[in-house]
């Protein structure tokens, strides 16, 4: 892991405004931000440790811990409201047995929030593995999760 | 001969099953032995037909949708690759009414074209805008952009050729152009179609612009939940640069252009430009003070043009054909064309191009075809998490900047969220104050700690402690976080809350279980 993060910084720290480049990359390779990975990015790019630390707090995108080996992504905003994703989700939490933010037991799934994918006209819309699905109900969630889950894991999760 | 067949890679074709459709189609063909070319294009913006097939056939291209992979042989069968008669088609593509009346200058390519393919690019009209501006001096490009009455399309409306002037009069030794595609709005999707359908058309944008002000170096801030749209952008650009379109000499004339995707992280504020700018530096996407703006002191504390997708995308046509045939479009001081996205609870929803002016009402009901539900439409959201819900009073507004602040409501990016009867406006003006508390970038008190105290009070009428106290609270809140805020986020938050009180106050009386 340390060498594999060296390499990423060194391959972007003479970019201008690298740290969030640097952490798109970190996290792609191992799906979350390792709290090992902040201490060396702010030695790598020359800021302190609390910088780094806000950043990876500051934004939404970049997870603390590492997800399941699939990664739901529910959107909860107006559009999908109004095609009630409310009650998809409330679904998606009783299939799963988790809430936002957590992962099975058996380190399938991970549920997360999202506030648009910008597939309105075809809401409610989901994200699995950075796959995009519309109109979705329960029936086909169902369908989704299964073609998922047969799958292997993603290689960027 | 063999036949040509289009199925979108857009992603809200993907996310119904259009991968699927363009494996089955060819597989089918050949085992028929039907020699057969697919190719993948945009999205045509009718997403309720997605995904949407086309065929190409001596009278142009004929659609059919929306194509599961079951209805595949039943097609073959109906002879669809010669335009046969079927339950899904619905004739030749363009004259579908919902896309025959439409307005489409800068969607004009979307859908039509392989999107990376610079070939097709330049067969259907692509780089005429650019080879245009290298005519021109600077000066009269950015002329050309104020002439058109071009405003940004992000949801400022500010003047585009002005931002421009002020970038073109700065002096620097580094000048850049910032591309904002933080579509964050729900609702809005016009950004993403445009990068998926026809990336170029920014490219080239974002070129013209840096060849008027003197920037040589260009950003693309494009949102994380958009992995297609960067899949694609990433893809056009290498076109771009290896046929000399982008690069130390663009086409050879000596003007330098480097363009780059840089990744967002999910966070809604960094829609915002300062915001944006500290983002791209790598930092927190907190809001910054402005003067200085952006022009003159932006990205790296040098000038830049900060703009939107849409904007930047409706440059070429400007160049291309000239600011009279732009301007020529429109109402008032609204000029040009919008991409309108109707969205949510709607029977048809999809991307409309069409000039300023339209009103609601023909959106809703004749493009869209009314509600997805079958139950009366209540109320649209326009402008996203931060406009106004317009109540069914008012649908016949026209779609203006001007026509849309008289009635106390904006047109942002032009996306519009429709909602049944059913829809709870107390929920929804809780959720406009959650959704603030949550993507508030915490430099400023009203919007960080009002967002969370606007939730709380909302909850408190919800149940019924102490109503009109706490009604009355609301009113005064959202008005602190309107005149305190430093941005646009606290201080348009109150817009959803404000129309919900005033046109849906019953939803905060009615009783509920605490």
């Amino acid at each position: 892991m340390i060498t594999q993060i060296s390499d990423i910084i060194d391959r972007y720290r003479s970019e201008p405004g690298p740290l969030i480049v640097v952490l798109h990359a970190i996290q792609e390779k191992f799906g979350y931000i390792p709290e090992e990975a902040k201490a060396m990015v702010a030695e790598g790019l020359n800021l302190s440790r609390a910088e780094v630390h806000g950043v990876v707090t500051f934004y939404h995108f970049f997870r603390h811990h590492p997800p399941g080996r699939h990664v739901v992504q529910i959107c909860q905003a107006e559009s999908c409201q109004s095609m009630h994703s409310d009650r998809l989700t409330a679904y998606a939490r009783q299939k799963l047995g988790i809430g936002f933010h957590q992962t099975t037991a058996d380190g399938e799934f991970t549920l997360e929030p999202v506030y648009c994918l910008g597939n309105c006209a075809c809401s409610p819309a989901i994200m699995v593995d950075g796959q995009l699905y519309g109109r979705l109900d329960n029936t086909r969630f169902d369908e989704v999760l299964s073609e998922h889950a047969s799958a292997a894991a993603p290689e960027n999760p | 001969m063999s036949s040509t067949v289009y199925v979108p890679k857009d992603a809200a074709a993907l996310s119904v099953g259009a991968d699927k459709v363009a494996l089955a189609i060819p597989a089918q063909a050949q085992a028929r032995g039907i020699p057969l070319t697919l190719k993948r294009n945009g999205s045509r913006g009718m997403l309720w037909l997605e995904p949407l097939v086309e065929v190409e056939t001596s009278s142009g291209r004929v659609a059919y949708g929306p194509v599961q992979v079951a209805d595949v042989p039943g097609l073959f069968d109906a002879r669809f690759l010669e335009g046969g008669a079927h339950a899904l088609r619905h004739g030749p593509t363009e004259q579908i009414p919902y896309f025959k009346n439409q307005q489409r200058l800068t969607f004009a390519r979307v859908g039509l074209i392989e999107p990376t393919n610079l070939d097709d690019y330049i067969a259907h009209g692509g780089y005429r805008g650019l080879r245009q501006a290298l005519q021109m001096g600077p000066a009269d490009i950015v002329k050309t952009v104020l002439d058109s009455g071009l405003r940004g399309r992000g949801g400022a409306a500010f003047p585009t050729g002005i931002k421009w002037k002020t970038v073109l009069d700065a002096q620097a030794t580094q000048k850049y152009v910032t591309c904002n595609a933080d579509e964050g709005d729900s609702g809005t999707f016009a950004d993403r179609m445009l990068m998926e359908g026809d990336p170029l058309t920014l490219i080239e944008g974002m070129t013209i612009a840096g060849i008027a002000v003197g920037a040589t170096r260009g950003f693309i801030y494009l949102r994380a939940e958009y992995p297609h749209a960067h899949r694609t952008l990433n893809q056009a650009i290498a076109a771009a640069y290896a046929k000399g379109y982008l690069g130390a000499s663009v086409l050879g004339t000596g003007h330098h252009f480097d363009l780059e995707v840089r990744l967002g992280a999910g966070a809604y504020i960094c829609g915002e430009e300062t915001s944006m700018l500290e983002s791209l530096e790598g930092r927190r996407g907190e809001v910054r003070v402005r003067p200085p703006l952006p022009a003159i002191k932006g990205l790296f504390g040098m000038p830049t043009i900060v703009n939107n997708v849409i904007s930047l995308a409706s440059v070429p046509i400007i160049l291309d054909q000239g600011a009279a045939f732009y301007q020529d479009y429109g109402s008032g001081k609204s000029r040009g064309t919008i991409p309108i996205q109707l969205a949510g609870n709607l029977k048809h929803g999809g991307l409309v191009e069409r000039a300023f002016g339209v009103s609601l009402r023909e959106l809703l009901y004749d493009y869209a075809g009314g509600s997805a539900s079958g139950r009366p439409l209540r109320t649209v959201q326009i402008g996203g998490p931060l406009g106004a819900y317009v109540p069914a009073s008012q649908f016949d507004v026209a779609m203006d900047y001007e026509a849309l602040s008289g009635i106390g409501a904006l047109l942002g990016h032009g996306g519009i969220v429709a909602f049944d009867d059913t829809v709870d406006m107390a929920q929804m003006a809780r959720y406009a104050m959650e959704f603030c508390a949550v993507e508030s970038c915490g430099k400023c008190t009203p919007c960080r700690i009002g967002s969370t105290r606007g939730v709380e009070v909302i909850d408190r009428i919800m149940v019924g402690s102490n109503r009109e106290q706490n009604l009355a609270l609301l009113e005064e809140l959202c008005d602190t976080m309107l005149n305190g805020s430093l941005c646009g986020l606290g201080g348009m938050t109150p817009f959803p809350v404000q129309s919900a009180l005033k046109y849906f106050r019953d939803d905060f009386l009615k009783f509920r279980n605490p």
